[in-house]
């Protein structure tokens, strides 16, 4: 007889066996080794087996003792699921593959807007409704357990500690856990490792439940014909099973296939490739039909063989026992081992993906409130966050199992969680098919649908009177006959299980699709609706990761694109010599994957990084949320730049002004010399003759009278013409300083004009022919008169002065606009150079050499006194001949009228 | 988007692999609807019924099965061929 202990190290050396293959199945995926055999479709077939757990194992043998053929309707909801891959499954891989789905809960959350309210919603709800599976296992293993050591201390002996042991064993599964799922983190969660164990294990106990079977028909049976009449024979030899539950369970089933967190983690997440759906189309029916071939077999033969009140969910354990055959029990015993521990660790991984991103980390970061900007320990954080999930959804599966007392068949526990994970089969099927399918919709068809599976299948589980009182089962509740948990409605005399199935997920659906259609998306939701509903039309079929140095390459070419070549190579060949490799290109680990991104996010920023090389290397299209941030990235980065242009722009007005300024200056500096010169010559002659005749006069002896007057004469002529210039000099100094006092006088500018006529062609040797328009003239100015005749002088001299016509004629018109008087003395000469026009309001300015007699400040002189009295003066740059124009203020107008 | 217009008629060949990727398609209505036939068989205790026997019951559930495996793996064995050199495994014929 097998002791006790015996087993345990049998089962412990089992472990640590799938331990060593996840470990190398692991490491060969992360060097690139192995490649087919990690991502063949018998592996992917395999890993779906995780969906016979040990409730298969051992419920389905005890669930054909008690119902007969209804057992295997749990297998032809999947298998007519598989065998219609191309419908829904093909479909969801490729949305997985395509958005990056990390779990069903990121699947629906994705489809309606990347809500989190619903993504904890389905997290809460498939960890309740997963919780009753894996106390399931736990009591399976248990049982397990318990059949030997009473093997092992005769019939009558003392039970082991049934609780005791369900605890270890919840321990056990949880370090394995730990250790096998929560190794390192991976971008697309997945996990090569456990695939392959949980494949593996799919061999032990497919060749398990085969080997009892065969012992069971050939064995003790006798042969296939006498099995056959032996089943035949038996109570269960005819068809006694109800079509109702036969058709429900068979959807329910299906629905589960589709909706357990564990079948969706290996079935869409861990899928490689598309084209593994094809196989498995087929392939995995034949894994259920093989898992369900003997099972009608051993419950026939486990009722007549063994003795009245045999546990029927033991018989696969059990018959072998009572035959003696030792080596197939344990065999049969690690078959169920294998069912329950594959089973807790994908389901537990999967559930604790959807617990710490979609509670865990939010809550954290919220916590933190930006402080994340270090990857590095996030990552850490992450870590724990899973492991400290998957610890506590252990603890849940096993308080779950404490509490329900560790009794009732397992198939009727099974049936509550697939009941349970059902209910997300509306909002999953409606996001993937129906563009029109809304996040509020679906938050009120999960909610509708959960509370009423919580009602008429969950709180009932437990028997009367243990959470739902007897009086309620009798008379509804709050003594409604309408809510009666097993008549709902008052509709009676349906099978409890069809009726909770029926009506939830009727509900469900119904109040999905109502609020759906009177709802309203968000712009997200709509986005992400239109994405996933025509999924086909933009991605391509996934395919598996073939060459992972191709992949390097890729990096790269990318990296050299964003980086430069130079700069390209030598991270890539610091990354591959840390890596331990002697190439050029290391291997695209997480570690470097994440080195890289952080390196092109200095160049290209964070979210066109990630972007970039999650095209790449995940071969997902780039999602709308990632297309957000890269929008963002660019409005940033452009408005950077337009701010740099908008500076380098106003730079570069700043310095013309002051290249401007500074040759203006260069040339006032220069005016300045010249006048200098020019102001001491033009001195110095007047000085020189005063001096020559005032000593010819000291000198020279017996010089007459009239030779005295005429030398004191030309001493006089000189020295007004120096006082002259220095007066010019005094009035232009005093102008500037604003030190001059107006003497306001009324008076007509015709008059005004006259006088200055006058004036001016007094002093000249052959006066210009004047041209007025009299009738213009007549109006009365308030201003400085002398002042302003002065400038009219000023203009008309120069006139005559510097107009080279042989015929000089001087226009001087008046004209009147906006209340402005304007004067334009215009001569038919040759105009003014340009690059003089400029210059020629400044002080000492003259024009050409032409002018001897005048220091150049007469328009300056003009330009001070226009500015006090409120007008201007300016050249008339577009009139023939030269032309300038006296502007004189509103107000000197006003006044006259 | 970007997807290239299939003609619209194609010859013999592609023609008939095209159905039986439809056939695949279709397989899982058989499936459901010969599974689904045991609704319809009388339960044991119905007056004026002959019982159907447990060990009938397992061959045609079972028989079943095998035809759903062997004959989308037959199917699938035919199109395959003419479905890599096309591409896209089954998209609209």
């Amino acid at each position: 007889m097998t002791s006790l202990n015996v087993l345990l190290a049998v089962c412990l050396a089992y472990v640590i066996f799938l331990f060593l293959v996840a470990f190398f199945a692991e490491r060969a995926g992360i060097q690139g080794r192995g490649g087919w055999l990690l991502r063949s479709p018998l592996v992917y077939t395999l890993s779906l087996s995780i969906y016979c757990t040990a409730w298969t194992f051992y419920g389905a043998v005890g669930n054909a003792a008690r119902s007969g053929l209804e057992y295997v309707t749990i297998y032809l909801g999947p298998s007519l699921v598989i065998i219609g891959w191309w419908w829904i499954l093909r479909r969801l891989v490729r949305i997985g593959r395509s958005y990056k789905v990390t779990s069903i809960a990121d699947l629906i959350s994705s489809r309606f807007g990347k809500s989190n309210t619903l993504a904890i919603v389905v997290t809460v709800m498939a960890v309740i409704t997963v919780t009753p599976y894996i106390a399931l296992q736990l009591q399976s293993v248990t049982l397990s357990l318990s059949i030997f050591s009473a093997a092992e201390q005769g019939a009558d002996g003392t039970r082991i500690d049934t609780d005791y042991a369900a605890f270890w064993i919840a321990v056990g599964l949880a370090i394995f856990t730990v250790l096998f799922g929560t190794r390192n983190l991976n971008v697309n969660e997945r996990h090569h490792g456990v695939v392959i164990a949980v494949a593996v294990e799919a061999v032990v106990k497919l060749v398990a439940l085969l080997a009892v079977g065969i012992f069971v028909v050939w064995g003790i049976a006798g042969g296939l014909q006498e099995t056959l009449a032996r089943i035949d024979a038996s109570d269960l030899g005819t068809w006694q099973t109800d079509g109702s539950r036969w058709a429900t369970l068979t959807f329910l089933s299906a629905a589960a296939f589709l909706c357990l967190p564990r079948m969706f983690q290996v079935m869409v997440v861990e899928n490689d490739d598309e084209r593994h759906l094809q196989i498995a189309s087929w392939a995995f029916p034949l894994y259920l039909m093989l898992m369900s071939l003997f099972v009608i077999p051993i419950a026939v033969i486990g009722l007549e063989v063994l003795p009245e009140g045999s546990n029927p969910d033991l018989f696969v354990l059990s018959l072998p026992l009572s035959e003696g055959r030792d080596g197939l029990a344990m065999f049969s015993f690690l078959g169920g081992f294998s069912s329950a521990t594959s089973m807790v660790i994908v389901a537990t991984l999967a559930l604790s993906t959807m617990v710490s991103n979609h509670i865990v980390m939010p809550i954290f970061l919220y916590l933190r409130q930006g402080g994340a900007s270090q990857s590095g320990d996030v990552r850490e954080v992450v870590i724990l966050s899973r492991r400290l999930s998957i610890l506590g959804i252990i603890a849940l599966g096993y308080i779950y199992y404490e509490a329900s007392g560790g009794f009732g068949a397992l198939a009727a526990i099974g049936l509550v969680s697939f009941a349970g994970v059902a209910q997300f089969l509306p909002a999953m099927l409606g996001g993937i098919f129906w563009r029109g399918a809304t996040g509020l919709g679906a938050l009120c068809g999960l909610a509708v649908g959960f509370l009423l599976w919580v009602y008429t299948m969950l709180l009932p589980s437990f028997g009367p009177g243990v959470v739902l009182s007897a009086q309620i089962f009798e008379q509804g509740l709050f003594g409604l006959g309408l809510l009666r948990p097993h008549a709902l409605f008052g509709i009676d005399g349906l099978d409890p299980m069809v009726h909770a199935v029926l009506w939830s997920l009727l509900l469900n659906t119904g109040v999905f699709a109502l609020v759906s259609l009177f709802s309203f998306p968000n712009p997200l939701e709509r986005l992400q609706g239109a994405q996933f509903v025509n999924v086909f039309d933009h991605s391509v079929p996934t395919r598996g990761w073939n060459a992972t140095v191709a992949e390097s390459e890729d990096l790269m070419i990318m990296a050299q694109r964003i980086l430069g070549a130079g700069e390209a190579r030598t991270l890539f060949s610091d990354q591959a010599r840390a890596q331990g490799l002697s190439g050029h290109l290391p291997e695209p680990t997480p570690d470097f994957l994440q080195h890289l991104e952080r390196v092109l996010a200095g160049s290209v920023g964070a979210a066109t990084a990630h972007a970039m090389i999650s095209q790449i290397v995940g071969g997902s299209s780039v999602s709308v949320h990632d297309l957000m941030a890269v929008a963002d990235e660019s409005a940033q980065m452009l408005e950077y730049s337009n701010q740099l242009e908008a500076k380098s722009h106003e730079l570069s007005q700043t310095a013309a002004q002051l290249r401007a300024a500074n040759t203006k200056l260069m040339q006032i500096s220069a005016q300045k010399d010249a006048f200098l010169s020019q102001i001491s010559h033009e001195l110095r002659t007047p000085m020189t003759s005063i001096r020559a005749f005032s000593e010819i006069l000291r000198d020279t002896e017996g010089m007459g009278p009239m030779e005295k007057t005429k030398y004191a004469n030309i001493i006089h002529v000189e020295a007004i013409r120096l006082t002259r210039l220095l007066d010019d000099l005094l009035d232009l100094s005093v102008l500037e300083n604003g030190q001059v006092t107006l003497n306001q006088q009324t008076g007509s500018l015709a008059d005004l004009l006259d006088r200055a006529i006058a004036t001016a062609q007094a002093s000249a040797s052959r006066p210009m022919k004047i041209r007025r328009r009299r009738l213009n003239e007549t109006i009365t100015l308030q201003t400085d008169l002398d002042r302003l005749s002065q400038v009219f002088i000023n203009l008309m001299t120069n006139a005559q002065k510097y107009c080279a016509a042989t015929a000089p004629e001087l226009l001087i018109d008046v004209t009147e606009h906006d209340g402005r008087i304007m004067i334009d003395f215009i001569d038919n000469g040759d105009g003014i150079p340009v690059d003089a026009r400029e210059m020629m309001f400044e002080k000492f300015s003259r024009i050409g050499a032409q002018d001897s007699n005048g220091a150049g400040l007469g328009l300056a002189i003009c330009r001070e006194i226009m500015a006090r009295l409120g007008g201007d003066v300016s050249y008339l740059a577009e009139v023939e001949g030269t032309g300038f124009r006296v502007v004189l203020p509103h107000s000197v107008a006003l006044a006259a009228q | 988007m970007g997807r290239t217009p299939l003609p619209l008629f194609l010859e013999r060949s592609s023609y008939r692999k095209r159905r039986m990727m439809d056939a695949v398609k279709l397989l899982v209505i058989l499936g459901a609807c010969l599974w689904m036939v045991p609704v319809l068989w009388p339960s044991d205790g119905q007056p004026g019924t002959v019982p159907i026997t447990m060990s009938r019951a397992l061959f045609y559930v079972f028989g079943v099965w095998v035809l759903l495996i062997v004959l989308p793996a037959f199917l699938m064995r035919k199109v395959r061929s003419d479905l890599r050199a096309e591409g896209e495994p089954g998209d609209d014929a």
